[in-house]
């Protein structure tokens, strides 16, 4: 769209345009994440839905007041930060509340300290790290890989995710086996599958693939490396091949 | 592999061949390879029911040294693959192996790049088992297929003229449809794929239309 | 060592024992009688020279490994100073294939990861999705009564085999074959309800994907007639038996310190005292609503956990029993949601040629319905459109937490599907509990703790 006006603002001289133009309005400045619906361009597309584009809403944020224990925790966290230092607002980008899960989006520098705090004070109490699982979103450019932390409370029974996000030019994300231990093969795993670097970590090798393995194959850049089924005289492409829908 | 393999082709060998063949397919040791979920069924074998020492061969030998027969039960990774290839080459002749299970037959349901597509990639199958997983009634029937295959195996000079014999019969075996195929281009969109993922025409596949049969040291000599 | 008979003989060693360096190294003249008086020499030369540590190569390819889990062990002796594991001989990539298919072929890929317990993966994996697509209050009671039902079977049977093999593993094969012999009655009922004995693919995203078949009320009936009798055979041979204590008591110790560093849940946790169970800490499909109780041990060692196992069969066979009586009085009701654009649409029926759609469903979607043939189609070759967003859902697996932390990105297939494994973060506990202790203890180790080399390494 080549308007000179940003969309939200009425040009000088016309009436408010409604909520359903602004709404088209600001869909198309959100960034694509995916065309086409088969998602290969093997064979020649007469379908027309082809030039599909679908794009990602803008990274959100949950407003106050989140429910549940939400609340609890946060307040709890942000007390605990203010107290030795840091601001809340600096170690925890955006707080996400979905489908009854908390997710709180860590800045990389103060990993390690919300975990410590998250695991050490009583009201938070998160003895129980589930590891790390990476995430790899390629259309993000600057945020392509996070790293997602499940902690469990076992006093308090509560679920909590922490995420982190760091760009592929520079994967390096603090290592937290000095907070909770069983991290240590997880984020070896992750190393693995996303070639996320955790800094800290006592041998970050392979340990899925064989270790001189090249390339991290659970990133969407990897191909998933099938190859061609024959039977019975006729052939099928492999899944990443075939034309499906996506 | 010792006196059986000099004698001459005759009675005596044949009777050789017999007893030979009774004794060793009723000694079989299996080296069980057990990787994933066939091995549960594997278990399930050597258990009361399916009951594996009904062949003697329950005692399944966990060194390959003693070792007959190796069941490949379960998805082989890249990572195992040369584990499996250094198990197979420690076990003495005669050895015979089967693949059971599709991931251990031709990789399964797993297409992609962590498991090796099929096992005959890296050592030579008897039976292919297909199954996921097989039920153990199909794990002893592809163990009774073997034994008719170990004991109707030929030894010494016989089994030189039957390797010869297979090879002939591949040779003069006719195209199946893909050579066909692949030998009439055809640049539109199929169903199935593009032409880029179809083996290119003219590509020499393993069976080559029988005018060609008088080149047999260029072809794979068959088992 | 060379013998020396002049050297001395019974009743007059001569005080240090004699040794001289030779061409082949250091020669010990033995005369008998002075054991004590050679391994001191041979201490002290090794206290002056290299330790005499080896290292020894354990898999992959191991009768005792419970699977290919390969373990380098630095030996002193037969003390265990160093155990390093060794994983993913078995990595399948099943994760990375999940991203090209619906998602609801996902579940036949997640279901083979941990396959002694198959369908826990699937319900993971299914609760995810649920939760993803925001219907969990919209699953029906009757499937949420056949999805504990076929996981309190797999636990059971997974249960069994994980002290059937512990005993084939310590050298008992009697263990083994009881346990098989109950474990085949359990796949006995499991193959009548889903069709399969293992790997079912029988919880989907939205219910389960066939209702019970007839004659299946009565033969779980049957399965839990017979249970407490087998199970009672089977921890005949091992609860006072004085070979097995001397194998796993105070073998592989992991207190609730220990678990909580190396994030270790499920029997292990509960042999240190804690009773925590998701059945009963956070419950999922309707655990809440059935009477069991959670057993645990304070020993915190191996024989602790082969009782907390055997305790949880039982637990197990009467959560069964529950659940056959409430299928029973609940009477026929739907098994999938009741969303048609969500619910997968085949109500399969045994036909001449198998199992297929049934002519009712065929005669639905094909004269009745127009829209139902279009969901129909629709599911079949597209799936469900699942709204963006990321959830984690864990169930309580018999080997501990399982979870799947699945991410959409509003499309038919899974953008990531992550399974926590229990099994994966338990090995790690591994070292902490077998380095000190003798190369026999790691099997019992191992089989303690019971891991499933498919959920390791996926």
């Amino acid at each position: 769209m080549s308007e000179a006006t940003p969309p939200g603002q009425s040009p000088p001289g016309e009436a408010q345009p409604d909520e359903a133009a602004l709404a088209g309005q600001q869909r198309l400045q959100e960034q694509v994440v995916r065309t086409g619906m088969f998602g290969t361009e093997t064979t020649g597309d007469t379908s027309g839905y082809g030039g599909l584009q679908v794009r990602r809403a803008p990274l959100p944020s949950t407003p106050r007041p989140y429910g549940s224990y939400f609340d609890e925790i946060t307040d709890a966290l942000a007390t605990r930060l203010e107290a030795s230092g840091s601001d809340f607002g600096d170690a925890v980008e955006r707080v996400i509340v979905d489908r009854g899960e908390l997710t709180l989006h860590v800045r990389p520098e103060h990993l390690v300290e919300v975990a410590r705090l998250l695991r050490d004070e009583l009201a938070l109490g998160f003895e129980l790290c589930g590891g790390v699982s990476g995430v790899h979103y390629p259309a993000d450019t600057g945020r392509e890989l996070h790293a997602v932390y499940h902690l469990l409370s076992i006093t308090h029974n509560r679920r909590i995710r922490l995420e982190v996000s760091v760009p592929d030019a520079d994967p390096h994300i603090p290592s937290l086996v000095g907070v909770y231990p069983t991290c240590d093969w997880h984020e070896r795993e992750t190393w693995d599958f996303f070639g996320l670097i955790f800094d800290g970590h006592p041998g970050l090798t392979r340990i899925e693939m064989p270790d001189d393995w090249k390339g991290h194959p659970q990133r969407k850049d990897y191909p998933l490396g099938g190859i061609p089924v024959e039977y019975r005289g006729a052939t099928v492409p492999p899944p990443e091949e075939r034309r499906s829908y996506q | 592999m010792g006196v059986e393999e000099k004698l001459p082709s005759g009675i005596l060998l044949t009777t050789v061949e017999k007893v030979a063949g009774y004794a060793r397919k009723t000694s079989v040791w299996p080296a069980t390879f057990g990787l994933a979920c066939c091995a549960i069924e594997l278990f399930a074998v050597g258990g009361p029911r399916h009951d594996l020492a009904r062949f003697g061969m329950e005692r399944a030998s966990n060194t390959p040294r003693q070792a007959d027969l190796m069941i490949v039960a379960g998805r082989v990774s890249q990572k195992m693959a040369p584990v499996l290839r250094q198990i197979y080459d420690q076990m003495s002749n005669p050895k015979w192996v089967i693949s059971m299970g599709v991931c251990a037959s031709s990789g399964g349901m797993f297409n992609n790049y962590a498991i090796v597509q099929g096992v005959d990639h890296i050592v030579p199958v008897d039976i292919y088992l297909p199954g996921c997983p097989p039920r153990p009634e199909m794990l002893l029937d592809s163990i009774v297929k073997l034994h008719d295959k170990i004991q109707n195996m030929k030894l010494g000079v016989n089994r030189e003229l039957e390797v010869q014999e297979l090879e002939q019969a591949r040779l003069r075996r006719l195209p199946l449809a893909a050579d066909l195929a692949a030998s009439q281009p055809h640049t539109g969109p199929t169903l199935l794929g593009t032409p880029a993922s179809l083996p290119p025409p003219g590509a020499a596949p393993a069976a080559a239309p029988g005018a060609t049969a008088g080149q047999p040291a260029a072809r794979e000599a068959g088992r | 060592m060379t013998t020396d008979a002049s050297a001395g003989g019974p009743g007059g060693p001569s005080p240090g024992a004699d040794t001289s360096e030779g061409a082949e190294g250091r020669v010990y003249n033995v005369g008998g009688q002075d054991w004590d008086e050679v391994v001191r020499a041979a201490q002290e030369a090794g206290d002056k020279t290299d330790t005499e540590r080896m290292v020894i190569n354990m898999g992959p390819q191991h009768p005792s490994t419970h699977g290919v889990l390969r373990l380098i062990l630095t030996l002193d002796g037969e003390t265990v100073v160093e155990l390093r594991p060794v994983i993913g001989y078995l990595h399948t990539g099943i994760e990375k294939n999940m991203e090209f298919r619906t998602w609801t072929q996902g579940v036949t890929f997640c279901t083979r990861a941990d396959y002694l317990s198959p369908i826990f993966n699937e319900a993971a994996y299914c609760l995810a999705v649920e939760k993803l697509l925001g219907i969990e209050a919209e699953i029906p009671e009757r499937a949420n009564m056949l999805r504990v039902l076929m996981m309190e079977l797999n636990r059971i049977s997974s249960h069994v085999t994980a002290v059937g093999t512990f005993g084939l593993e310590l050298g008992a094969t009697t263990v083994f074959l009881y346990g098989l012999r109950i474990r085949e009655k359990v796949l006995d009922v499991c193959e009548l309800i889903t069709g399969l004995r293992m790997n079912h693919a029988y919880v989907r995203p939205g219910g389960v994907s066939q209702d019970l078949p007839a004659g299946a009320l009565d033969a779980i009936r049957e399965l839990i007639g017979v249970m407490p009798q087998q199970t009672a055979e089977l921890r005949s041979l091992m609860d006072a038996n004085p070979l097995y204590h001397a194998r796993t008591k105070n073998i592989a110790y992991l207190d609730l310190a220990g678990c909580m560093t190396y994030g270790v849940t499920g029997p292990i946790l509960r042999t240190t005292g804690l009773p925590w169970d998701l059945r009963k800490s956070q419950p999922y499909c309707g655990y809440e609503t059935y009477e069991f109780g959670v057993p645990t041990q304070t020993s915190c060692d191996a024989f602790g956990r082969y009782l907390v196992r055997m305790d949880e069969i039982d637990e197990s066979v009467k959560i069964i029993a529950e659940c056959a009586d409430r299928l029973a009085s609940a009477g026929p009701g739907p098994v999938m949601v009741a969303n048609k654009k969500i619910g997968w649409p085949a109500q399969l029926a045994l036909g001449l040629d198998g199992l297929g759609n049934s002519p009712d469903h065929i005669a639905h979607i094909m004269s009745q319905s127009m829209e139902a043939l279009i969901h129909h189609f629709k599911l079949v070759t597209e799936g469900f459109r699942v709204p963006p967003g990321q959830v984690y859902a864990a169930v309580e697996s018999p080997r501990g937490e399982l979870g799947c932390h699945a991410v959409s990105d509003g499309g038919t297939r899974p953008y990531r599907a992550h399974l926590r494994d229990p099994s994966f973060t338990h090995l790690q506990a591994l070292p902490a509990m077998t380095e000190g202790g003798l190369i026999a203890d790691i099997i019992s180790a191992v089989a303690s703790l019971d891991p499933i080399m498919g959920g390791v390494d996926r």
